[in-house]
């Protein structure tokens, strides 16, 4: 059996490194920022933890419901698909800051990309 | 099937080898926040009170909860038995005897206590005072950790604080406080020497950081050290003759008092200390930084001390929440 594209990431370590590179995008990036609640940089940093989680293939209860009950008020705000592609794009280029190969960094991005009508409420 | 004996509070459950912890709590209807079951959330964080946890029930806390024993309910399969806490439990260890209070300005007092039986703490840390009649308040330990016998604490007086008032008006040399065991994540730890590192705090916020610079320094921390002191005015501030001593003594120590309202005085900073700090030291990649006093403050800090570079890990803070019985 091959090793899962979790391990071949580096499992939660490789999750640890990309979440501080990405949420740091992610809240830099005036597009997309005001989606994102900095009250609690701990739980939102956690969450962000288990989205990469997922998305790196990882240990997951992933539920498409909760997606789009947590996502509803921003839908709601005007999140759209050039938001989730915002979203996406930080997301690859962490992973590219993190040398990680190209063909990995296209199965991550499939996962993510399964979210998106989730995410939008579609 | 074997057993093991779990202790919560007053409350005995026991907990089979073949199932979680936090199985065992809902099973016997314990009140426990929990998300995940994956050991991901970290919602049903605990505290071992009196051994080790398993620790695969550590897995992804981050060195400072796991070296105070902190685990995750979901991801605990119990080798013995434990006596576990909430992630907030509070115990009374000793008393303090009052052997200092003196004025640090016009609303801040420093009071020391000389404790009965020291305990171990980090700089940086809070512990609980409980006066006679179970009023509670949580202060910061002011002073390193080299000296347990004594703690020392800013105390500034909020209107209506009933502990507050009651410290400044009435609390005298001698007087008795229950102190509880040392809590908080905010703290200095030695190694990564090197490291520069970037305390702010406004008003009181000075006590745990003065404690964490006082430690470090004491321990040859080698990296750059800045400490930016907050007040809205001249009045708020303290202990500026003596963090400006600190700096003349200490090379890698640098000092800058900051008011955001009305004329600073010489050599004091106009502006919010978070500000100055950030717009000053806007490249922090690689720095430790601390965070203490108002609450508005620590959160903007976070974020921007985490977008000037920061590593999450690497950023401590402490809100001072006003207690909420404070103004009854």
């Amino acid at each position: 059996m091959s090793e899962s594209l979790f391990d071949q990431l580096g499992g939660e370590a490789a999750v640890d490194a990309a979440v501080d590179i990405f949420y740091r995008k992610v809240l830099a990036d005036t597009t997309i920022n005001r989606f994102f609640d900095n009250t609690n940089m701990e739980e939102q940093a956690g969450k962000q933890k288990a989205f990469l989680t997922m998305a790196f293939g990882g240990p997951n209860n992933y539920n498409g419901t909760d997606m789009r009950q947590a996502h509803a008020k921003f839908v709601k705000m005007g999140l759209d698909d050039s938001h989730f592609d915002a979203v996406a794009g930080h997301l690859a280029d962490t992973l590219k800051e993190l040398d990680v190969p190209q063909d990995l960094i296209d199965q991550v991005g499939v996962i993510a990309e399964s979210t998106r009508n989730d995410v939008l409420g579609r | 099937m074997a057993e093991h004996r779990i202790q919560l509070g007053e409350q005995l459950i026991s907990c089979k080898t073949d199932e979680t912890l936090l199985n065992a709590l809902l099973r016997e209807n314990v009140n426990i926040s929990y998300g995940c079951q994956q050991g991901v959330c970290q919602s049903c964080m605990m505290r071992s009170l009196d051994s080790p946890p398993p620790s695969e029930s550590q897995h992804g806390l981050t060195d400072k909860l796991k070296e105070q024993s902190y685990f995750l309910a979901c991801r605990c399969y119990p080798q013995q038995a434990m006596r576990i806490g909430y992630r907030d439990h509070t115990d009374f260890v000793t008393y303090g005897t009052v052997s200092v209070k003196q004025n640090l300005n016009a609303e801040t007092i420093l009071l020391t206590l000389d404790i009965d039986n020291p305990f171990e703490y980090y700089a940086g840390q809070f512990v609980n005072l409980q006066r006679d009649d179970g009023l509670v308040r949580s202060y910061s330990i002011a002073n390193n950790s080299i000296n347990r016998k004594q703690l020392s604490f800013h105390i500034r007086r909020l209107a209506g604080g009933r502990f507050t008032e009651w410290a400044h008006e009435e609390l005298k040399l001698g007087d008795r406080l229950s102190v509880s065991e040392p809590q908080g994540l905010c703290y200095y730890q030695s190694g990564k020497s090197e490291q520069p590192l970037l305390l702010i705090g406004t008003g009181s916020g000075l006590a745990p950081l003065a404690g964490i610079i006082s430690e470090a320094l004491h321990q040859g921390h080698q990296g750059e050290i800045h400490l930016y002191h907050g007040s809205r005015d001249i009045n708020g501030l303290y202990w500026v003759e003596e963090m400006q001593q600190l700096a003349d003594t200490h090379e890698n120590f640098h000092y800058s008092p900051c008011v955001s309202q009305g004329e600073p005085a010489s050599s004091m900073l106009a502006g919010r200390a978070n500000d100055l700090a950030f717009k000053t030291l806007s490249d922090l990649k690689g720095w430790r930084v601390f965070l203490c006093g108002h609450p508005d403050m620590v959160n903007n800090s976070k974020r921007q001390a985490y977008l000037n570079g920061v590593s999450l890990a690497d950023i401590y803070a402490d809100a001072f929440h006003v207690a909420s019985g404070s103004l009854d």
